[in-house]
This record gives C-alpha cells, structure tokens and sequence, in this order.
C-alpha cells in the first residue's frame, strides 16, 4: 500500500510544494536566517522519505516535472536580462570584469584547495561548477568528468551559503552599491542568491538574475581554460 | 491563452538553446544558450515582453522551489561527500564567501571611480 499511495506522483509533488510552503511559512514567521525554506524543505523530505523507506530514485521520478523546471527559469532569466537593459548598459564593463574575475576565482580555489587536501580529481570536477545554477552545473559537471549527483547538493549548499550569510557578508566588508549586492549573490549563489537578493531590493534581485546568467555563462568557459592551463 | 503563449515560446528558446550546444558539442548548456537567444530576440523586437512575461515572472519568482528534488540528491551522493566532508565543507563555505567579497569589491571599486 505504502508503495502505491506514498510513492505516486501527485503524493511527491504535493510533498515538494508542502514541504516549501512551510519552509517559507517558518522562515517568515521566525526570520531566522538558517531556516531557509530550502533547508526545512530538505530536512523535511529526506525525514519522511527515510521514515517510509522510500528510495531516493522513487521521489526523483516523482519530483521531476519540477526539477525540469530548472531548465525554462535559466530560460525565463533572460527576461530579466532585458528588462535591465538599461542597468547592463551602464556597468557593462564592470560586471563583465567583476564576473570574469570571479568565475575563474571560484573555479581556481576549488582546484587549489583540493590539490592542497589531495582529494580525488572526480571530487573536485564535480565541485568546480558550484557557484552556477543547477541545470548549467551539471551539464558541466557530466562535460568535466564530474559526479553530477555531488554536483548538484553542493550547488544548492553553496546557494543556501550565499542566501544566508552573504547579505551579512556584504555588510561587514561595508558594500553600499545594490549593484554590487545583487552581482554578488547571484554569482555565488545563482538562484537561491536571486531570491535572497529581491528580499533586499528590486535592484539586487533583477542584477542579481542577471548575475547568474553571466556567471553561468563565464564560468561554463572558465572550466576548460583553467584545465587547459594547468595540463 | 498568455500562459500558453509563454510556455511555448519559452520551450522553444530552450529547445534552440538545446540543439545550438549540441552542436558546439556541450561547451555551453543548453540552457544558458537559449537564455541568450531570449535576450537578443527580445531586444532585437523578435519577440514581445509582453507574449513570455507572465511565465518569465513564474519561473523565475519561484526558482527556489525547484532546487528542491536536485537537493534531495544528498541523499545519493551522501557516501562521495562523506568521505570528504572537511573538504566538502570549506570549498562551500570559502569559495562562496571569496566569490561574493571580490564580486562585490570589484563592482564598487568601478562605481565609486566612476563618480
């Protein structure tokens, strides 16, 4: 019974949006950074999935309309882009050098701390693309030699990272610009950083959409240079 | 029929965007691609705001929902990271903070030479 009534699609669906529905119910509620709504969506999941027994693969099947989701927002980001035209325009050259030197930055520190901890090279492919939105970090991820499963838990984990202390972050290094709140938490992290970033402003949330289109974008280019380099 | 509309035209960017790094052999996604393709139709007038806004504003106001099922992979990939936690750990936490300091600084520094 429990196979047919907690393993079915509509019961994964509702599982995801509820599970949500309350993160973002208690985040509001307590407005306590750490109980981002993705964290309490996760805990809440993972718990009843490991109470039921249900395998990870059953709720993947479940859940995949809305992961596929991911793939039209990347998409749909391109709407933001346009209609921050005007924003683009001004600080073109500034996000293009912000962004370039950031991509390669947080490509080249991944690759520095794993040489420096002597962890497997698969490990570190699969930690290269964190800072980008899933659908584009994984396609990296499967392109570099990566573990895309890796992959996409530390996109999110870096994306809770960004939402959560990023704004505190921004304050104590005494950032003013929203410009530059917005880029920065869109290009750590993409769109739980975004979302983060519209609670501050309007401003910071369309850069910040912006941001992980151009992060994506330099950091899908940045992987083979750097690897080019170093072989 | 604008839901429609916009789902249709949205699919088809990312279908473009799908096909265009299929033949520049995956060097980058699809997915991005087709974000690109968006912004210059859009800009060049091929295409109307007004025909993808309503679907734009739904997908990207809730994006944070659809990390979701992605995050749950945790579950799978819990023995690879186990293994390497510590490492696991400071990669996400530094990497994110030295990413967000130098994106931020470099952003300020030009805006404040500018003025």
């Amino acid at each position: 019974m429990k196979d047919i009534i907690f393993s079915s699609e509509p019961f994964m669906l509702m599982l995801v949006c509820g599970s949500f529905l309350l993160g973002t119910y208690i985040y509001k509620k307590t407005k306590f950074a750490l109980f981002h709504p993705c964290i309490i969506a996760m805990a809440v999941i993972i718990s009843f999935l490991l109470v039921f027994d249900i395998s990870y693969e059953t709720f993947s099947k479940g859940s995949r309309i809305i992961h596929f989701l991911l793939g039209p927002a990347v998409v749909a980001l391109g709407v933001v882009l346009y209609e921050q035209t005007e924003y683009l325009k001004q600080n073109i050259v500034s996000m293009f050098t912000a962004i370039t030197i950031g991509s390669f930055i947080g490509v080249g520190s991944v690759i520095a701390i794993g040489k420096i901890m002597g962890v497997d090279a698969q490990l570190i492919f699969s930690l290269e693309p964190k800072s980008v939105t899933t659908p584009i970090a994984i396609s990296l991820s499967n392109a570099n030699g990566g573990l895309p499963a890796v992959t996409a838990v530390t996109v999110v984990v870096c994306g809770i990272i960004g939402a959560v202390f990023g704004p505190k972050l921004l304050e104590l290094i005494g950032i003013d610009s929203s410009v530059a709140k917005g880029l920065s938490l869109g290009a750590a992290s993409h769109g739980l950083g975004t979302a983060r970033a519209m609670e501050i402003g309007a401003v910071e949330g369309a850069i910040s959409g912006l941001s992980i289109g151009l992060m994506g974008a330099m950091t899908s280019f940045a992987i083979p240079v750097i690897h080019y380099i170093i072989n | 029929m604008v839901v429609i509309k916009g789902s249709f035209i949205i699919l088809l960017f990312l279908f473009l965007g799908e096909t265009v790094s299929y033949f520049i052999g995956g060097f980058i996604p699809g997915s991005v691609v087709g974000m690109l393709l968006m912004f210059a139709s859009l800009s060049l007038k091929i295409v109307k705001v007004e025909s993808v806004k309503v679907v734009a504003d739904f997908l990207t106001k809730n994006m944070a929902m659809f990390f979701i099922p992605a995050s749950i992979g945790i579950m799978e990939a819990w023995r690879a990271l186990s293994d390497n936690l510590t490492f696991f750990l400071i990669v996400s936490f530094i990497t994110t903070f030295l990413i967000i300091a130098v994106v931020s600084l470099i952003q300020e520094f030009f805006e404040k030479r500018r003025r």
